[in-house]
């Protein structure tokens, strides 16, 4: 094999990588503010690519996604006041419990309200033919909005952790919660922000990968995994260690084909969870203090 | 008087942070140590050091003169040696007497079989828990209040009965940390009584204070650390006396 | 005490009426449900030893439910008479012992295989075996990381029997026999042994039950609850928290192992739905509506909900209703809606 097949392995792996690793931030944003792991997370995903096909029927692509990403940051802060705010006597069980119950009940208020059948959205430039050639090997220009936006998604939020005002005090609930809210910080408005910024983040991803893999109503869960993998590899609550490990994963499972049966590709991610939480739980770039999960 | 407990050289960081350094001193059998010092001088870390709960990265821990450095914390207390925690630790989900129960775990050996199959053994050996259990309950005033959930008790019962916890195991050494904290005055007389009840009953105790009339009042020794640094060992009065302790506590004037 | 029998002497008493109206009315068939009710309940008690009274998440719990129930299905449609016809030792010595036996497939062919006796200690000690290595690495975790852990062991499992040909991929497994029992009783699907069936599941859950009111009540069972509650206190008295929590895990999984055989003797089949993560929420909600750690809650609520799951009364809902019944429990109640009749032992 050339080196173009290989490059294509490499480009579809970081393509999937990216949006992994965009679920992953997603993970680490609501970590950070709040302590809980939003299982949730995928169906985010789901829902910005579910409300887009919708909105496509009477407005244009660019306007159904920004309609359909803004419903979404909706939906993600009524989970926030309805369910997060409400919670009386937050544990870490009773956490991982509701956020599973809502993945379910997402998942399935989805099957009702569009269907089972899988569905796609239109590519953003050119269509299902058109390709560009890189280093001989051919990719869809979708495959360059997903880096692209990816990236950009990355840059932003980079930008806005460390210049701006709630960027810095979302930072800082992060590190600490009591001492936050002893400076004036809202931190019930911080966890508001994180899941509105995480729903957001997802739902625009959702829809970018939209064209390439389609979208079905229960395919939350599955990307949540992967994402999630990616979360723990880089360290939870760690972006930048998401990055590498995001693209470390997409890399794997894209090479895997070359020895593993495909029905096998989908158990990487999960056996690579396995192996990572019983190995080193903090990750590779976490430190092992930080093992001990955050209170709510 | 042997010693039953050495420790020799003991250290322990968390990344770039000397908890406790280089830190070395014996109990004797049968008396009060007190450990003192500031906040954030390693006193907690010490104990969670010697109970097994950290790992120390340098230094020994010598309990009748076997090294017990690497012991898992429940083997340590299978060799008698009980600790109370800081926040009290209580089984919220039990009554009193369930606690007691609990503290007299390992005065049984029924399994999880023997259990299930409510095996004779075990049987018997439930009734004499229960008996032990009341006997406690009876030693420290608790006998009225053995069904009641532990979390509907006021803090200062709740404190005696995590002592009453810990001392039915038997141990042969009690580690105490901050049992006084967050009692009143008359809360802690009767601390001190209980405290020196149970080491006329050949417990030996270390314990970790904040309160100095507590310490002063019950200690034949008394160990001072500040960050993390053995400053001074010796009985009470000297202590009272020792200009470096001073110095840490009120600062150089005073000294 | 005396409240305790009249109890159970009311239990007793609905237990024989219910199935006495069924049949009078005719509609005895609704006992496929119930008896299916009962083996799903069991499993979801073993659930509840782990997570209400040890306080340790599972979200596998199904995973160990399929294991028992593919593993007895495996051996006891494997046809081994190639080897037998081969004057394979092992297998002969295997006839002998009884562990494999000649029957008819559904085809009416003679095949040889393993005796569903045989293929249920099989199954449990394969369950067992497989639950302590599991345990072993993954109870070290907690909270966040041990739900994700057993949920990927729960994944793991389903794509195993969804991918193997030996479990039969999507389709499954079928044509189990009978397990016959001492005395013509026997497990089976058969319309004429149903009301048998019934009566032998209610047997097997009151065993279960009461093993597991003796565990909890007593020294094992406080040290549970202890772990649960506060694991440094526990082992500061000298519980060896990591083995207890491994041993409950293994329990557990052994339970669901027991509910898988035995159910899927009944339904004569097995399909990978049963290993499906959406089986183990279902029961992780059903320990959390019923009490967490309130065996008879669980219990009824157990029954009460799978029959109507069973039965279809949730419609296109099902999963729906679950996932709420999740969300609602923790929100207003996570203490369970059964704690109002819980039975508490008081000691004298």
């Amino acid at each position: 094999m050339d080196f173009s097949y290989y490059f294509q392995y490499f480009l579809s792996g970081l393509t999937n990588g990216s949006t992994y690793i965009i679920v992953a931030i997603g993970f680490n944003i609501i970590y950070n503010s709040t302590g809980i792991i939003n299982f949730a997370q995928g169906e985010f995903l789901m829902l910005g690519a579910m409300t887009t096909v919708s909105y496509l029927k009477f407005m244009p692509l660019a306007l159904a996604i920004i309609c359909a990403v803004f419903t979404t940051m909706l939906i993600g802060f009524l989970i926030d006041l309805l369910f997060i705010r409400t919670l009386h006597k937050p544990t870490v069980l009773k956490m991982i419990i509701i956020t599973i119950g809502l993945s379910i009940i997402i998942q399935e208020l989805a099957l009702h309200i569009w269907d089972e059948k899988v569905k796609t959205l239109p590519y953003f430039t050119g269509s299902l033919d058109t390709t560009i050639k890189i280093f001989n090997a051919y990719i869809s220009p979708q495959v360059l909005w997903v880096l692209g936006s990816s990236i950009f998604i990355i840059i932003i939020l980079n930008l806005f952790f460390k210049y701006s005002l709630i960027g810095k005090a979302m930072r800082a609930c992060a590190v600490n919660k009591e001492v936050a809210r002893l400076c004036g910080i809202n931190t019930k408005n911080i966890i508001s922000l994180s899941f509105i910024i995480s729903s957001g983040i997802g739902a625009f991803a959702g829809c970018v990968i939209t064209p390439l893999s389609q979208v079905q109503y229960n395919c939350g869960t599955p990307i949540a995994i992967k994402g999630f993998t990616v979360a723990i590899l880089g360290g939870l609550g760690n972006n930048n260690g998401a990055i590498i490990a995001g693209i470390f994963l997409g890399i794997i499972e894209s090479f895997s084909i070359l020895f593993l049966p495909l029905a096998y590709k989908e158990a990487i991610a999960t056996i690579i969870l396995l192996i990572i939480l019983i190995c080193k739980p903090s990750g590779f770039l976490g430190k092992k203090e930080l093992q001990s999960l955050k209170e709510f | 008087m042997n010693n039953l407990l050495e420790i020799k050289n003991l250290t322990k960081s968390f990344g770039g942070l000397i908890a406790v350094n280089n830190v070395s001193f014996v109990v004797r059998e049968g008396i009060i140590k007190s450990i003192i010092g500031p906040n954030g001088a390693g006193k907690t870390t010490l104990f969670n050091l010697i109970s097994g709960f950290y790992k120390s990265d340098d230094g020994e821990i010598i309990f009748k003169n076997q090294k017990i450095n690497k012991l898992k914390p429940f083997q340590i207390a299978k060799k008698k040696i009980i600790r109370t925690f800081q926040n009290i630790k209580l089984f919220s989900n039990m009554t009193v007497l369930e606690n007691i129960m609990t503290g007299l775990h390992l005065s049984g050996k029924s399994g999880f079989i023997a259990s299930m199959f409510k095996f004779p053994n075990s049987l018997i050996e439930e009734k004499k828990i229960k008996k032990k259990s009341f006997e406690i309950l009876e030693k420290f005033n608790l006998t009225k209040v053995a069904n009641e959930n532990v979390s509907n008790l006021p803090f200062g019962q709740q404190r005696i009965i995590e002592l009453a916890r810990a001392y039915s195991s038997e141990p042969e050494l009690l580690l105490l940390d901050e049992p006084a904290a967050g009692l009143n005055i008359y809360e802690t007389m009767e601390l001190a009584e209980i405290i020196k009840q149970i080491n006329n009953n050949k417990t030996t105790i270390l314990l970790v204070e904040h309160d100095m009339a507590l310490v002063m009042k019950i200690s034949n020794e008394i160990v001072v650390l500040n960050s993390g640094q053995k400053i001074a060992e010796d009985i009470p009065e000297k202590i009272q006396k020792n200009p470096e302790v001073i110095k840490i506590y009120l600062g150089e004037e005073n000294a | 005490m005396v409240k305790k029998i009249i109890f159970l002497i009311f239990i007793f008493i609905i237990v024989i009426a219910l199935q006495k109206i069924l049949t009078k009315y005719g509609i005895e068939f609704y006992l496929t449900q119930i008896i299916m009710s009962i083996y799903y309940t069991i499993c979801i008690l073993g659930l509840c030893l782990l997570m209400g009274y040890a306080g340790q998440i599972s979200l596998g719990q199904a995973g160990f439910f399929a294991i028992g129930g593919y593993t007895s299905a495996v051996l006891t449609t494997l046809n081994l008479m190639p080897y037998f016809q081969q004057n394979n030792k092992f297998i002969l010595f295997l006839i002998k012992l009884n562990a494999a036996a000649f029957r008819e497939d559904m085809f009416g062919e003679k095949i040889l295989t393993i005796t569903p006796f045989a293929a249920f200690c099989f199954a449990i000690i394969f369950s067992a075996i497989i639950a302590f290595l599991i345990g072993i690495p993954v109870l070290k975790l907690k909270g966040h990381y041990l739900a994700m852990a057993t949920l990927g062991v729960g994944i793991i499992i389903y794509r195993i029997v969804l991918g193997t040909q030996i479990f039969g991929c999507a389709d499954g497994i079928y044509d189990l026999p009978e397990f016959k029992l001492f005395a013509n009783l026997a497990i089976s699907g058969s319309s004429k042994l149903r009301v048998q069936n019934y009566y032998i599941a209610i047997v097997i859950l009151s065993i279960i039950l009461i093993l597991l009111y003796n565990l909890i009540n007593s020294r094992i069972g406080r040290a549970l609850r202890a772990i649960h509650t506060s694991e440094d206190a526990a082992e500061a008295l000298g519980i060896n928290t990591a083995r207890y929590k491994l041993y409950v895990f293994v329990i557990s999984a052994i339970i669901a192992a027991i509910a898988g055989c035995l159910l899927t003797h009944f339904n004569g089949g097995i399909s990978p739905a049963e290993a499906s993560i959406m089986k183990s929420v279902k029961y992780v909600a059903i320990v959390a509506v019923g009490g967490m750690a309130n065996f008879y809650g669980v219990m009824f609520m157990g029954i009460i909900l799978q029959f109507l799951s069973l039965r279809g009364y949730f419609g296109s809902f099902d999963d729906l209703i679950f996932g709420a019944i999740l969300v609602a429990m923790m929100l207003f109640s996570s203490e369970g809606l059964f704690n109002i009749f819980k039975l508490r032992k008081k000691y004298e």
